[in-house]
C-alpha cells in the first residue's frame, strides 16, 4: 500500500520535472507546444548513449542531459519556435505536430524502434527496507532530485530578478521592453531551462516510463493532463498536479487494471468543463 | 397603414435580394462540374488503383467533415477521429451481429449514431477557448479509443474481425478488386457532397461563417450561437462516422487505428493542404496527401511520417495564407468565367 504510494510519487515527481517546463511555455509565453515531450524522449536517448555506449557514469549524465537537451531547445527556439508565438493556437498546434512526427521518425532512424534501457549502477538498484515498507532506491532518488529542483523552480520563479522579469515579460511584452528588459534573452533562457528539465526527467524517466520512439505521442497527453488540472498561474498548481496524476495512475493500474486510462482522461475533460483555467489556479485573471 | 405596406415591400425585396445572392452564391462553377467529372472518369481511368482511390474518397469525406467544423463553425479539434472510429465501430457490429445487413442502410444508421455521439459531446466544446477545444476534443477521442480498448465486444487490441458484408441494395456484392467499393464510396461522396454544399450556401451556412467571424457580434444580430454549433458539430460527426462506416464496410474490419490520435492529425493536415472553408480543401488534400504518402513510403518505408512532419512544419511558417494566396489568380480566372457561362445562359434564356 504505502510502496504503491511511494511510486506514486516518484511517478508524479517525474511527470512534474518534464511538465512543468510545458506550464511555463504554455501559461506564461502562451506557446502550445504539443512537442514537449520529443525534449524529454530527446533527454532519455541522450542518457543512453553517454552511460551505455561511451560509459559515461550515470549521475554524471544527468547533468549532461539537462545540458544537451537545453541546448537544442534553445536552438529550434531562436531558428522555429520564435516563428509561431504570434501566431493562433491551431497553427502552433500543426507546427508541433509536425515537429513530434519528425523527432519520431528521425529517432526511429537512428536509434532503431525497440525499447531502451538505461543501465543502471549497482547502488541504485533494488529496495531498502524502512519500517517494513519496500522503497526501491531509484525511486528515492528521483524523489530527491525532483523535490530540491521544484523548491529551486518556486525560489527561481518568485525570489529572483530574472523570475521578476519573466513575469513582466509575460504579463505585459511591451511594457516590460520599454523597461529596458530583453524580453527575446528572456524567453530564449526560460524556453531552454523548460527544455532542459523535460530533457532531465526524460533521464531520469527513461527506466520507468519506458523509452522508446513513440514517447512523445504517449505521454503527450500526461503532460498536457498535468498543465491544464494544475493550471499554469504557479508552479504549485501543475505540482500537484502531478503527484496525483502520478499517484491515481499507479494505484488505479494496481488496483483497478481493467478501467486503464479511462479514469484519467475522464477527469481531464470535467475539469477542463469545470475550470477552464485549471483546478488550482486562482480566479481567471486574463 | 400605408407605411406598414411599405416597410412590407421593402423588406420583401430584400429577402428577394438576400435568395438572389445566395442563388448566386451557389451557383456551380465549371472547375467544380470539371472535378466531379473526373473523379467519375477515374472510375474508367483507373481500374488497377481502385483500393487507393476508394482509401481517398473515404479520407475526403472525413476531411470534408472537419471542414464543416473548422472552416466554417471555426471549431477546432484535435480528436476528430473519435466520431471516424465510432462510425467504424457502429458499422462493423451493425454488419457483425446482422442487425442491418444491407450495407447503404447500415451506413445510415452508423452515420444517425454517430450524429448522437456528436450531439451529446457537442455540449463540451461550446465553453472555452481553442485551447480548451483542442484538450477536450482529444480527451473525448482518447477515451473512445480506451473504451474500444477494453470492451469485449470490440475486439479490443485485436480489432473487430470476422465482419462480412452483404451485396449493396442486394445487387452488388464487394468484390477483391475493390472496384464495386470505389464505386459506392464515389456515390456516398458525392450524395453527402451535394448535401454539404447545400449546408453551407444556405442561411444557416451564412450564419456560421458570421460567427466564426465573431461571436459576439454574430449573437448581437440574433444568431442563437451555441444552438448553431451544436447543429454543426452533429452535421460534422455524422459525415465523419459515415466516413469510418465506409472505412469498415469497404476492409471489412475495424481496428483500433480508426481512434488513434495520428488519424486526428492526419485529417487535420489533410484539410489544411488542401485549404479551409471551401469543401474541395479536403477533397484536393485527401488526393495530395494519399499520393504523397504513398510515394513517400514507397521512398522510405519505415519514416515517412517525417516528411509529413517536415511538411506540417513548413506549411506554418510559411503562412497557410500565403500558401492558398498562390492560388488566387486561378480562383479569380474561374469566378470570371463562371460569371460569363451564367450571364450567357440567363441571356439566352
Amino acid at each position: 500500500m504505502l510502496t504503491i504510494l511511494f511510486d506514486g510519487i516518484a511517478y508524479g515527481m517525474l511527470l512534474f520535472v518534464v511538465a512543468c517546463g510545458l506550464a511555463v511555455t504554455l501559461g506564461l509565453m502562451n506557446l502550445v507546444n504539443l512537442a514537449h515531450g520529443a525534449f524529454a524522449m530527446a533527454g532519455g536517448y541522450i542518457t543512453v548513449v553517454l552511460v551505455n555506449r561511451l560509459g559515461v557514469p550515470f549521475l554524471a549524465s544527468l547533468p549532461l542531459a539537462f545540458l544537451l537537451t537545453a541546448a537544442i531547445g534553445v536552438v529550434l527556439e531562436r531558428t522555429l519556435y520564435v516563428h509561431v508565438y504570434a501566431k493562433s493556437h491551431l497553427e502552433q498546434v500543426l507546427f508541433t505536430i509536425g515537429l513530434v512526427f519528425m523527432s519520431v521518425a528521425a529517432v526511429d532512424y537512428i536509434m532503431g524502434s525497440q525499447q531502451q534501457f538505461v543501465r543502471l549502477p549497482g547502488y541504485l538498484q533494488g529496495q531498502i527496507n524502512v519500517m517494513g515498507v519496500g522503497i526501491g532506491r531509484y525511486r528515492l532518488l528521483i524523489i530527491a532530485i525532483c523535490g530540491l529542483l521544484t523548491i529551486a523552480l518556486q525560489f527561481a520563479l518568485a525570489g529572483t530578478r530574472f523570475g521578476s522579469r519573466l513575469r513582466a515579460a509575460v504579463d505585459d511584452e511591451r511594457v516590460a521592453r520599454g523597461l529596458g528588459i530583453n524580453v527575446n534573452v528572456v524567453f530564449a533562457v526560460t524556453f531552454a531551462v523548460g527544455s532542459g528539465l523535460a530533457g532531465l526527467g526524460g533521464a531520469l524517466g527513461a527506466e520507468i516510463l519506458g523509452l522508446d520512439p513513440t514517447f512523445p505521442l504517449k505521454f503527450m497527453i500526461y503532460f498536457l493532463i498535468v498543465v491544464t488540472v494544475g493550471g499554469t498561474s504557479s508552479i504549485t498548481g501543475p505540482f500537484v498536479a502531478s503527484l496525483l496524476l502520478g499517484i491515481a495512475d499507479v494505484a488505479g493500474k494496481y488496483y483497478v487494471p481493467s478501467l486503464g486510462a479511462f479514469v484519467i482522461y475522464t477527469v481531464m475533460i470535467v475539469v477542463l468543463i469545470w475550470r477552464p483555467q485549471g483546478l488550482f489556479s486562482r480566479a481567471a485573471s486574463r | 397603414m400605408m407605411a406598414a405596406e411599405e416597410s412590407g415591400d421593402a423588406s420583401r425585396t430584400l429577402v428577394a435580394q438576400a435568395n438572389a445572392a445566395l442563388a448566386a452564391r451557389a451557383r456551380w462553377s465549371p472547375l467544380e462540374i470539371a472535378f466531379w467529372l473526373a473523379a467519375a472518369a477515374s472510375i474508367f481511368l483507373f481500374p488497377t488503383k481502385h483500393l487507393i482511390l476508394t482509401e481517398i474518397a473515404i479520407l475526403g469525406l472525413f476531411a470534408l467533415s472537419l471542414d464543416l467544423l473548422l472552416g466554417y463553425a471555426g471549431i477546432v479539434s484535435l480528436g476528430h477521429a473519435a466520431f471516424f472510429g465510432f462510425g467504424a465501430y457502429a458499422a462493423g457490429l451493425l454488419a457483425k451481429y446482422h442487425v442491418v445487413n444491407e450495407p447503404v442502410l447500415a451506413l445510415l444508421a452508423s452515420g444517425i449514431a454517430t450524429m448522437l455521439l456528436g450531439f451529446v459531446t457537442s455540449f463540451l466544446v461550446l465553453r472555452g477557448s481553442d485551447l480548451t477545444r483542442l484538450m477536450v476534443t482529444l480527451g473525448v477521442a482518447l477515451v473512445l479509443r480506451e473504451i474500444a480498448n477494453r470492451l469485449e465486444i470490440t475486439g479490443g487490441a485485436d480489432g473487430l474481425q470476422g465482419i462480412v458484408m452483404d451485396p449493396i441494395l442486394g445487387r452488388f456484392s464487394f468484390d477483391i478488386y475493390g472496384h464495386v467499393a470505389y464505386v459506392y464510396s464515389l456515390i456516398m461522396l458525392f450524395a453527402l457532397f451535394l448535401v454539404a454544399r447545400r449546408i453551407v450556401n444556405s442561411p444557416f451556412g451564412l450564419s456560421l461563417r458570421s460567427l466564426k467571424g465573431n461571436p459576439l457580434r454574430a449573437a448581437a444580430i440574433g444568431i442563437h450561437v451555441n444552438g448553431r454549433l451544436v447543429a454543426i458539430y452533429t452535421i460534422a460527426a455524422g459525415y465523419a462516422g459515415i466516413a469510418g462506416a465506409l472505412l469498415t464496410q469497404t476492409t471489412q474490419f475495424a481496428s483500433l487505428s480508426v481512434l488513434d490520435f495520428e488519424r486526428s492529425a492526419d485529417v487535420l493536415l489533410i484539410l489544411i493542404i488542401g485549404g479551409t472553408g471551401y469543401l474541395y480543401g479536403g477533397l484536393i488534400g485527401a488526393v495530395l496527401f494519399k499520393l504523397m504518402q504513398d510515394w513517400l513510403a514507397n521512398l522510405t518505408p519505415q519514416y515517412w511520417q517525417f516528411w509529413i512532419g517536415l511538411i506540417l512544419v513548413i506549411i506554418v511558417l510559411v503562412g497557410r495564407d500565403r500558401i492558398t494566396r498562390t492560388t488566387d489568380p486561378i480562383r479569380a480566372l474561374v469566378q470570371r468565367a463562371t460569371d460569363r457561362v451564367w450571364s450567357g445562359v440567363r441571356g439566352s434564356g
